[in-house]
């Protein structure tokens, strides 16, 4: 163990008491309402504000613990972290600062976990690791458990929550979204379950890969999802964007998702759809 | 290695750039008429209209029919016009999957030819799933059964290029560019300032020299007077070699070919 390990470590355990103490204290503003309200009560209310509705995002492992079965989530390629394949300057440096403060590796946690004692695999997707954005590790990641969700007969869940692909990769990025679409289309072609869970934001290179391509797809509502940037479009078209525009409501209406699920009922839904599809032999 | 425009030699990458959106520079329809016979033209996704941002269609090739499918862009401002300056939207890309379907059906080789700044950014675009019409196109081409040959021959800029490069083979034109973004987009993300689109053109390797290198094309076509005897030869060799292979040996190749970018 090199001694920046053992000195993360010690930061990762001491975040933990830090946390901890800020649950019995800190009351937490909300960015949308400005609404004030107790840490717990929020956690308790699956991190959707108690007054406007607002949906906090979430950290890839309080996900994880939301929808799995306690103590049932087995991480997998956990280990995996981004090389510099352009030599982009200061790349390095900004996936260690990233990885300090996330304490996890890469923008994607993978692994296999139960949903009401069925046995899935999943990937979540992480907003506050580089913008959730996919380079080649997050790629690597979602084909490795994808292909090892075909092998071992698995649904395949996968949260996204992303702005699209990493740029200090440049085109290695862009060719994880044929990498990740590859490997899932050859999952559903042997009779795999997939089920995408599009959640804030979801755009760019995620939303235009395997996020779109789940046999059923979900979102949470009011999400961001969509393939350019809302900035970009109003740039492009030179005029101001309709209400609700790229939200998951107007997707669902245009057709582009199978339903909206709260976050309090998605752990039920997921589950349901997981006994409902058991079809594969 | 160098390329000369207007009589000045073109040293740096955002020169490249500038070469390879040159509206001087031979589109999909100059390409098609010098390279292939009989072009018929395909039109129509068969769900909502005809996207003029890809065009599509069959052409004969030495003999045998092929599936050609590419962006449009125009020679001047009112064809740019016409073809949205060759940014597609769903529609186009759902036409691409609907004449790679029936490219497979007749077992046709499919030669895909990219230049395009970017798939539409656009309010219609988006309502009508731009992101879930790329996402269709690439999963389809991972397991067409056909060979799949794919060409930047200006600007392969985005997921909007990619959305027609998910080939057996893929080339660039020597003053082509491929990138993940503009270099303009990219210097606005990176750095809020679109100005320094030169020095994103400098880090992105863009250039098909730089991206040989990184092994992510597998080869260069040389421009000037030799481009389209050396693009006729390619696309004939490369359908022979790829006509070797069973249907699922080369999907599986083609599998393997993507799967190993940054598996290193």
């Amino acid at each position: 163990m090199e001694i920046k390990d053992i000195f993360r470590q010690r930061k990762k355990r001491w975040n933990r008491i830090i946390t901890v103490r800020r649950n019995i204290n800190e009351e937490v503003e909300c960015p949308k309402c400005h609404g004030l309200q107790n840490l717990g009560a929020l956690k308790n209310n699956y991190y959707v504000c108690s007054s406007c509705g607002h949906y906090f995002p979430l950290k890839a492992h309080r996900r994880i613990s939301m929808i799995c079965d306690k103590g049932s989530f087995k991480e997998l390629y956990g280990k995996l972290k981004a090389g510099n394949p352009l030599d982009f300057p200061d790349y390095e440096d900004k996936i260690e600062a990233c990885c300090e403060k996330s304490g996890i590796n890469e923008a994607v946690v993978t692994g296999t976990c139960k949903i009401e004692g069925k046995r899935t695999a999943i990937a979540v997707l992480d907003s506050s690791f580089l913008m959730g954005s996919m380079g080649t590790v997050v790629g690597e990641k979602i084909a490795k458990i994808t292909e090892y969700a075909g092998k071992k007969k698995l649904p395949l869940i996968i949260f996204s929550a992303s702005g699209g692909a990493r740029m200090q990769e440049g085109l290695f990025s862009l060719m994880q979204m044929a990498k990740t679409s590859a490997a899932i289309e050859q999952f559903k072609s042997n009779g795999g379950l997939y089920i995408s869970c599009m959640t804030h934001p979801t755009t760019g290179g995620v939303s235009a890969s395997f996020a779109s391509l789940g046999d059923i797809i979900i979102a949470e509502p009011g999400a961001l999802l969509g393939f350019a940037g809302p900035r970009v479009i109003k740039q492009t078209i030179g005029e101001e964007l309709p209400e609700g525009f790229q939200r998951s409501e107007f997707l669902l209406e245009h057709g582009m998702l199978d339903m909206i699920v709260e976050r309090s009922n998605l752990r039920n839904m997921l589950s349901t759809l997981l006994t409902m599809n058991v079809g594969r032999k | 290695m160098d390329s000369v425009i207007n009589n000045k030699k073109v040293t740096t990458p955002y020169e490249k750039v500038m070469l390879a959106r040159s509206s001087d520079r031979r589109n999909i329809s100059d390409y098609i008429e010098e390279l292939f016979d009989d072009f018929v033209e395909l039109h129509g996704d068969r769900l909502y209209r005809d996207d003029p941002a890809i065009v599509g269609g069959i052409a004969m090739l030495n003999g045998e029919p092929v599936t050609v499918i590419g962006h449009k862009k125009g020679h001047n401002f009112e064809d740019n016009i016409k073809c949205n300056f060759g940014m597609a939207s769903p529609e186009g890309y759902r036409k691409a999957v609907r004449l790679m379907k029936q490219a497979e059906k007749f077992n046709r080789p499919v030669i895909t030819l990219l230049d395009t700044p970017g798939a539409y950014p656009g309010l219609e675009a988006e309502t009508n799933g731009q992101s879930n019409a790329i996402a269709e196109s690439m999963a389809l081409m991972s397991r067409l059964k056909v060979p799949v040959i794919a060409i930047v021959t200006g600007e392969g800029s985005s997921g909007g290029a990619l959305a027609l490069a998910v080939a057996d083979s893929v080339w660039m034109l020597e003053n082509s560019v491929y990138s993940i973004l503009s270099p303009e987009g990219f210097a606005s993300i990176m750095w809020k300032d679109a100005k320094k689109a030169d020095m994103a053109a400098q880090v992105m390797k863009l250039t098909a020299h730089e991206l040989k290198a990184l092994g992510l094309i597998d080869g260069i076509i040389p421009e000037g007077d030799k481009c389209i005897k050396a693009l006729s030869k390619m696309i004939s060799t490369e359908i022979k070699r790829l006509r070797q292979f069973s249907s699922s040996a080369l999907i599986s190749g083609r599998y393997a070919k993507f799967r190993r970018y940054g598996n290193e």
